[in-house]
């Protein structure tokens, strides 16, 4: 078959149909990658409250120099961190607890599509709207501060909003609602494609549940938990909506003078409205870098786990 | 407690699994029942504390953010166009370029494949800087266009359709097809298309709320007219004008009146979505 003129004519369709992703892809992200890295060479930015344009003017890598002597890019990244190992933790502890209840033949759970479906919910529901809701409910006086009052738990209200602990603790914690179903599907998935004479092997040796559990379910899984915890990364880095907005863009409360709940993408938008471009561009090459580092990791698994096919 | 691990029986775990779950549960679905409770109270009503029983106040609420300086009710128009638009040509195409790997053979399709793999993680928002000099460039700033053109090429949407074409369109279907006389465009529309339909069902749903909860990309592109906003704009405005003076009431009306659209499409269409989810998870 191979070789023969028809198959070579209806070939050429495959570069066809490859040619709007292609023309868009380089449109929209890799052009605008290049320029992004571009400006990062140049000290371009707005003063005087956006009067007077200084630059562009060509300044090697002076934009990264000052990146990391000025100490917002280490802070940012430090409490981006914070508020993605405070959400992470619990989310992949609840996670593999209920992917294993789940899964486990056993237990033998009714009901398992309506609670996939409750735990998955957060996960589709606006970021902006649902840290709005927290900003509301959390507040002073709102409903959470009025519940513990009334059940007699606390005396005067807890200020979530305005303190370290509180705002952090806020963020990591929509962060683990929002992706803890998700995080319980996929390993779920992983559990549901373990062979099941390891289990009945197990079963006759007489091991207990969680001896089943640490010892033949987890170091399977570890591809897969590697998977969630790279790409739990990556999505990490991102953060934006939740604290943006819970903050109203403040990134507060203010402790030293520095900002305790300032996400790396929140600094860099707020170069991106104030036009600064070197620093939006050098900030943006950075994160750049380390995501694709995360992302070649991910790609590397992606593409070993074809090849067993 | 029995004493040990061993001792404890099935009945017992089953127990305890149920309980934590029931927890999660409401620990879920919490947030949205204070939300939808608070959207019927009237402001001062809401300011005597929680209850757990709906008031009567949610036409007034509704009629309040009507006339609100925040147009909400454009901004879920707006976000109903950005995101159906987005939507329909994030879909079409990349089952089109799945299509496109998956049915063909050529030089570079090993090539194209891997490179799409390669950036798939990559966030757009460290493009973000170029993609907005781009757009100004090109004059399209406070227009819907650079919200929805660029979702044609979806790297995540691409591959969950690649992998499902695998098992949903075998290649003699398409070499009779072909003996038959189709054009390839033809093919693809008539017959890769439908067999698509579930799969097409599943990344339709994703795309349009991942467009319509997008907040990043179109707060640096509609930064002039409140009209022409979509929610998650109007949103984070609620939250940064004086807050302490607002209607209450009128605040929670307008979250309910954000979130709720997706709860109902999810409700009526979960069994898909988290089936979608875990189908995309035999990978990883």
């Amino acid at each position: 078959m191979r070789g023969s003129k028809n198959i070579s004519r209806y070939n050429r369709w495959g570069y066809i149909f490859l040619i709007p992703f292609i023309v868009i892809f380089i449109v929209f992200q890799l052009i605008p990658l290049g320029t992004t890295i571009y400006n990062s060479f140049f000290e371009h930015y707005f003063a005087n409250g956006g009067i007077t344009e200084i630059g562009p003017k060509f300044v090697g890598l002076q934009n990264f120099g000052t990146l990391f002597s000025d100490g917002r890019v280490l802070t940012c990244f430090k409490n981006t961190m914070i508020m993605w190992i405070l959400g992470f933790i619990p989310q992949i502890i609840v996670s593999l607890l209920l992917a294993a209840w789940f899964s486990d033949p056993s237990l033998r759970l009714k009901g398992q599509p309506f609670f996939k479906t409750v735990i998955y919910l957060p996960n589709l529901i606006m970021a902006s709207a649902f840290a709005m809701l927290f900003f509301t409910l959390f507040s002073d006086f709102g409903p959470i501060n009025s519940m513990l009052t009334k059940i007699g738990l606390i005396s005067s209200p807890i200020k979530f909003t305005s303190t370290v602990m509180g705002t952090r603790g806020l963020v990591a914690f929509m962060n683990f609602l929002m992706w803890f179903g998700n995080t319980t599907i996929l390993l779920l998935a992983g559990m549901l494609g373990i062979d099941t004479s390891l289990y009945e092997a197990a079963e006759v040796d007489g091991a207990t549940s969680s001896q089943v559990f640490f010892r033949i379910t987890l170091p399977i899984l570890r591809p897969i938990l590697i998977y969630v915890l790279i790409t739990s990364l990556i999505g990490g880095l991102q953060m934006f909506d939740v604290p943006q907005i819970l903050t109203s863009g403040a990134g507060g409360p203010i402790v030293d003078g520095k900002k305790t709940s300032q996400t790396l993408i929140m600094l860099l938008n707020d170069h991106l409205f104030s036009k600064n471009y070197g620093m939006a561009g050098a900030l943006s090459v950075v994160l750049f870098i380390i995501t694709s580092l995360l992302s070649f990791l991910v790609f590397k698994m992606t593409k070993s786990n074809d090849e067993y096919k | 407690m029995p004493k040990k691990e061993r001792g404890i029986n099935v009945g017992a775990r089953r127990t305890i699994s149920y309980v934590v779950l029931v927890f999660f549960t409401i620990l879920c679905l919490f947030w949205f029942y204070v939300l939808f409770i608070n959207a019927t109270r009237s402001h001062s009503e809401l300011a005597t504390g929680f209850t757990m029983i709906p008031s009567t106040h949610a036409i007034d609420n509704l009629n309040n953010v009507l006339h609100d300086t925040i147009p909400i009710f454009y901004g879920l128009l707006n976000s109903l166009i950005v995101s159906f638009c987005t939507c329909i040509l994030c879909t079409y195409f990349s089952t089109m370029t799945a299509f496109a790997i998956h049915a063909y053979e050529y030089k570079l399709k090993k090539f194209i494949f891997g490179f799409i793999l390669a950036i798939m993680m990559i966030p757009t928002q460290v493009t973000a800087l170029g993609f907005i000099q781009l757009i100004r460039k090109m004059n399209l700033m406070q227009s819907f266009i650079p919200l929805i053109v660029p979702s044609i090429a979806s790297p995540i949407v691409f591959f969950y359709m690649k992998q499902y074409m695998e098992s949903a369109l075998p290649q003699e279907l398409l070499e009779a097809a072909r003996i038959d006389g189709a054009g390839e465009l033809r093919i693809f529309n008539t017959i890769a298309l439908p067999l698509m339909k579930p799969a097409i069902a599943v990344q339709a749903i994703f795309s349009f709320v991942g467009a319509w909860n997008n907040y990043f990309t179109p707060s640096l592109i509609l930064t002039k007219n409140d009209k022409k906003k979509t929610l998650p704009i109007l949103i984070a405005k609620l939250r940064s004008a004086d807050f302490a003076k607002f209607d209450m009431g009128k605040v929670y009306m307008m979250i309910t009146l954000s979130i709720l659209p997706v709860i109902i499409v999810y409700l009526l269409m979960s069994r898909y979505i988290v089936g979608g989810v875990a189908v995309g998870a035999v990978k990883g």
